[in-house]
């Protein structure tokens, strides 16, 4: 477990369900990144001015705190080719046929205690292990 | 308003995904790992976001309209069904082979990395195609 980082992950986390609670308490929207962005893909429809702007807001603000720190923030994507590109495809279409991603399910359902997102989320987690432990420890014939 | 409301709150959102690392895929597949080298830290940073939005979520359900004015939208379903269930699990694949969510893929675009584009381009097509299968539409 050395790469544990709880400090961050509490921050983070506070932030991330302080922006839930403010998203449902001022807009009276859900913070669902798959559903604002897949209402944004739905145009026109009218209401797609807040989701532009929620996701302005959500590519910038990992930019405001590089600025912030000095650093920029780095990533690591060990996906590539075909295989970026059809997890991006399974994302976008499973998210939107199960009505919710990691924010909208994970969090916002959960912390409303919703049976649907519950179930939802239990499913998407064993569903991504699993996929993480064939892609890793079977199929790469790795540890 | 409502748009401002929602770049400040994005801004926090984005925020959160950065100081929290989930934005890295890296990190959330340290956590998927059960059997490798694990990495608890996705657990943490969902169960503080899960007791910050809790409150939220109490009051608002006891409200009819948002500071803002606006209806609260709120999901009232309870029932389980295949869409729900099979959509997640197709989600779960997808997530497993990348270690990118809609959220963090999003919020990784400013990283300006040409692999973050492929995934989201990607994923809007996932999207459109689900708009386009009349017999999945919720």
């Amino acid at each position: 477990m050395e790469h544990f980082t709880p400090l961050s992950a509490l921050i983070g986390g506070a932030l991330i369900g302080g922006a839930a609670s403010l998203l449902i308490l001022a807009n009276g929207r859900v913070a669902g990144v798959s559903g604002i962005l897949g209402g944004l893909l739905a145009l026109p429809r009218g209401d797609w001015a807040w989701r532009a702007a929620f996701v302005a807001g959500l590519i910038g603000g990992p930019w405001l705190v590089g600025v912030l720190r000095g650093a920029p923030v780095a990533i690591t994507i060990e996906a590539e080719g075909l295989t970026l590109v059809a997890a991006g495809l399974l994302v976008g279409y499973g998210t939107r046929m199960g009505g919710g991603c990691t924010s909208g399910h994970g969090v916002c359902g959960i912390a409303r205690f919703s049976r649907r997102s519950l179930a939802a989320t239990a499913t998407f987690m064993v569903v991504a292990a699993v996929t993480v432990y064939v892609a890793r420890h079977l199929a790469a014939g790795g540890p | 308003m409502a748009a401002l409301s929602a770049l400040i709150i994005g801004l926090l959102f984005g925020a959160g995904l950065a100081v929290s690392q989930m934005i890295d895929p890296a990190k959330v597949l340290g956590f998927l790992d059960f059997a490798g080298n694990w990495d608890p830290t996705l657990l943490v940073v969902m169960a503080v976001a899960l007791v910050a939005a809790a409150p939220g979520y109490a009051i608002a359900r006891q409200r009819e309209r948002s500071w803002l004015g606006a209806p609260m939208q709120i999901p009232a379903r309870g029932d389980l069904d295949g869409p729900l269930l099979g959509g997640a699990a197709i989600f779960g694949v997808g997530w497993g082979l990348a270690g990118f969510c809609p959220g963090p893929a999003l919020a990784a675009l400013g990283t300006g990395m040409s692999d973050v584009f492929v995934f989201v381009a990607a994923m809007v097509v996932g999207m459109l195609a689900h708009r386009l299968t009349p017999a999945q539409r919720p």
